[in-house]
């Protein structure tokens, strides 16, 4: 047989499928150059959003969006919603505490019940790591995951990278200090993987109880002392600290916390000079974060964070359905 | 009485160190004389046709009474954790469970060391005895009271029972499913440190120190938890322990895509520990294999990984995988049959799992060689949850012969 030579595939030749995934599960099935294009789309649905005042595009129109959330939710809820109903989709929302899920059926069989009632697109979220790839298993439309316990929460990482790319430029050498509870947070996995992968130098601070096994191999370097972690930072993205787990557990008080892991206007000043402060929300002011800090007009973009993420969800939730709606060279 | 003798056997004695062309003498439910014995004329002779004439597989330590699965597996006996809906922690549960799978299959019931299971006070371990409970033990749980614990091997030894124990520090493990490390930590799923094993396997072994018990701990997986079972022996304390397949072929990268049917009970542990356990085996630090069946059914296992049950569907594989063994030249088939046979035998304290006189006449008839490919969908077991589904193996029991009558 001859030899066929096959050159190694670039960011610049990515072929006609630029994402190539029914579903949006996880930041660790995706190509850095996937990421890029799904960052590409939300920043044309970022100016759109900001440029009109009617914001109705329709090209979702006739699709049914459920959004099913098995775990409470209210930002990331509405912004899927916002997201879905810009985009002309029928939204529809399935919230747990009202669902027959308290009855006891299981997560397949609602999942069937789902996928039954044909829906386009269904969104989830649920409070066990993995739950949302066994529901898209089982159901013949995509499914976006809105977190899975502390497995992922894509779409909060790539409204993060967004939000980060519009106000640094890029992502080369940039350092992103993320601090606070990455054990138990699902943003911080997808972050820590998608930054890293951006070509970002990620950094997770937390207390040493708080920062999970072998870090390292998610692309972060662990930092286990704030002032540390914080040295030289462009992005501090600060962690939200559950309140279930400030009672002694795994931290001996809030008030500890905030001396020593807090996000004070003195800690901030340890970062770069020009340092962006992130938090996904909702914050817990005055224990990770000072009102001084979180409220900050130049450094603060953690309003910019909520309007980046309806861009990206808006984003996905166009690029998604592309197959289905037969959108040239998708389907 | 009726007598038989199996011929053209190759004889796989737990004793012996090598397979040996021999003769099996039966009479009755008894096995009488093996080996180089000439075969008396009134004797039925059945041909083996130099197939491994093994003793029956005895499984210390299973979940259910599934009689398909373990007579597909080779398994004539197997002793039955206290883990069940109702706990097995009296009389009556016992003697119901002893009588489940006769008269082709044996039931010893591992009568629970506690009442409920619940680590606090001790249940009727000598009437459970009298009704037929070969062991006492904690279930899979540890008891983290250590005074409990201590009072419990001290009046199961008086009794003669062996205490089968279960190591992982509660406080540990908590609601972890997963062992620390990269796996879980990408998965995102609760996680105790390996150690959670080492820390409560020192605390018994001193314990068995203190009182002179004998204890079983049924699954050890870690390299420091060896290193300790290492030490008590050499020091001449009755401490045993045992594993099961799955932990000498996966490592915690099986649960990668949350699969929930490599969720165990201890979870699985990293590479260096399955080395670890492999070494283990081979040095004769380990004592048993076994399959620790436990068929679990989609309501248990479709579900998101920490909500699943853990447990594997094991009967129908573990003599198959436990071959790989004798194939990498980790142990001889006697050996091997020592593990799956005549140490559970010894500890249950039960006359099986050898070919000596007076044994009983449970015996296999295996074509080690014969290829098969395990298959979740089409197993033998109440349910098909096994992480080695598509697995091409080899090794089947052809025959099974139950207190001297074939099945």
């Amino acid at each position: 047989m001859p030899d066929i030579f096959i050159p190694d595939a670039t960011p610049e030749l990515t072929g006609r499928a630029l994402f190539p995934h029914k579903h949006l599960l996880s930041i660790a099935d995706m190509k850095p150059w996937e990421i890029r294009f799904l960052l590409d789309e939300a920043e044309h649905w970022a100016q759109a959003n900001k440029g009109r005042a009617r914001k109705h595009d329709g090209r979702l129109a006739g699709m049914t969006q459920i959004n099913a959330f098995f775990e409470n939710s209210t930002r990331t809820l509405l912004s899927f919603e916002i997201a879905g109903k810009r985009l002309g989709a029928d939204v529809v929302n399935m919230a747990a505490a009202t669902s027959s899920v308290k009855k006891g059926e299981t997560l397949i069989d609602t999942a069937m019940t789902l996928n039954a009632m044909a829906a386009d697109v269904i969104v989830i979220r649920h409070a066990s790591s993995g739950a949302v790839r066994l529901i898209a298993d089982k159901v013949d439309c995509p499914v976006l995951n809105a977190g899975d316990g502390w497995h992922q929460h894509p779409t909060q990482a790539l409204l993060d990278a967004l939000t980060i790319r519009r106000r640094k430029g890029g992502f080369e050498g940039l350092v992103v200090a993320i601090c606070g509870d990455v054990l138990h947070s699902r943003v911080a996995r997808s972050n820590m993987l998608c930054l890293a992968a951006l070509g970002a130098q990620v950094r997770a601070v937390a207390p040493p109880t708080l920062l999970p096994p072998e870090v390292e191999m998610l692309g972060a370097t662990p930092f286990t002392r704030m002032d540390e972690g914080l040295e030289g930072a462009d992005v501090v993205m600060m962690l939200r600290l559950q309140n279930e787990r400030m009672d002694g557990a795994f931290i001996p008080s809030p008030r500890e916390y905030h001396a020593l892991y807090g996000l004070t206007p003195e800690r901030l000043a340890i970062a770069k000079p020009d340092a962006l402060v992130m938090h996904p929300g909702p914050m817990n002011r005055g224990v990770e974060i000072s009102s001084s800090v979180a409220d900050h007009p130049e450094r603060s973009a953690i309003t910019e964070q909520v309007a980046m993420g309806v861009a990206v969800r808006m984003a996905c939730l166009d690029v998604l359905t592309r197959g289905a709606r037969g959108v040239e060279g998708w389907a | 009485m009726s007598k038989i003798a199996i011929i053209n056997g190759r004889l796989a004695d737990p004793a012996g160190d090598a397979l040996t062309p021999g003769v099996v003498l039966i009479e009755g439910d008894r096995i009488v004389a093996a080996g180089d014995v000439a075969v008396p004329d009134d004797a039925q002779r059945v041909d083996a046709q130099g197939l491994v004439v093994a003793p029956g597989l005895i499984d210390l330590g299973v979940f259910a009474t599934d009689k398909p699965a373990f007579h597909f597996g080779g398994i004539t006996r197997a002793a039955l954790m206290p883990d069940q809906r109702a706990p097995l922690d009296e009389v009556g549960l016992i003697r119901q469970a002893t009588r489940a799978g006769k008269p082709d299959f044996w039931v010893h019931p591992i009568a629970a060391a506690t009442r409920g299971l619940q680590g606090q006070e001790m249940a009727e371990m000598g009437l459970m005895q009298m009704a037929g409970a070969k062991a006492v033990g904690t279930g899979r749980q540890w008891i983290s009271d250590s005074g409990v614990m201590l009072r419990v091997l001290s009046y199961a030894s008086g009794l003669g029972l062996t205490v089968i124990a279960h190591a992982e520090d509660s406080g540990l493990t908590a609601k972890a499913v997963a062992t620390s490390g990269e796996t879980a930590t990408r998965l995102g799923l609760p996680h105790a440190p390996a150690c959670a094993e080492a820390l409560a396997i020192a605390r018994d072994i001193m314990l068995v120190r203190e009182t002179g018990a004998a204890i079983h701990f049924r699954l050890v997986t870690t390299q420091a938890g060896f290193g300790l079972i290492r030490a008590a022996k050499a020091e001449g304390l009755k401490v045993t322990c045992g594993i099961s397949p799955a932990y000498l072929y996966l490592n915690d990268q099986a649960v990668t895509d949350f699969r929930t049917f490599a969720r165990l009970s201890p979870p699985l542990r990293d590479e260096r520990d399955r080395q670890a356990s492999l070494t283990a085996v081979a040095d004769g630090t380990v004592d048993v294999i076994t399959s620790s069946h436990d068929p679990r059914g989609p309501e248990d296992k479709r579900l998101p990984f920490a909500d699943a049950a853990p447990g594997m569907a094991g009967a129908e594989t573990l003599l198959a995988l436990s071959l790989n063994l004798v194939r990498d030249g980790q142990v001889t088939i006697n050996r091997l049959m020592t593990l799956l046979s005549a140490n559970p035998a010894k500890i249950l304290g039960v006359d099986a799992g050898g070919f000596k006189a007076g044994s009983a006449a449970d015996l296999i008839f295996v074509d080690p060689d014969a290829p098969w490919i395990v298959d979740s969908a089409k197993m033998a077991a109440a349910a098909g949850n096994t992480p080695f589904d598509r697995l091409p193996v080899q090794g089947r029991a052809r025959r099974i012969m139950k207190g001297g009558v074939f099945l």
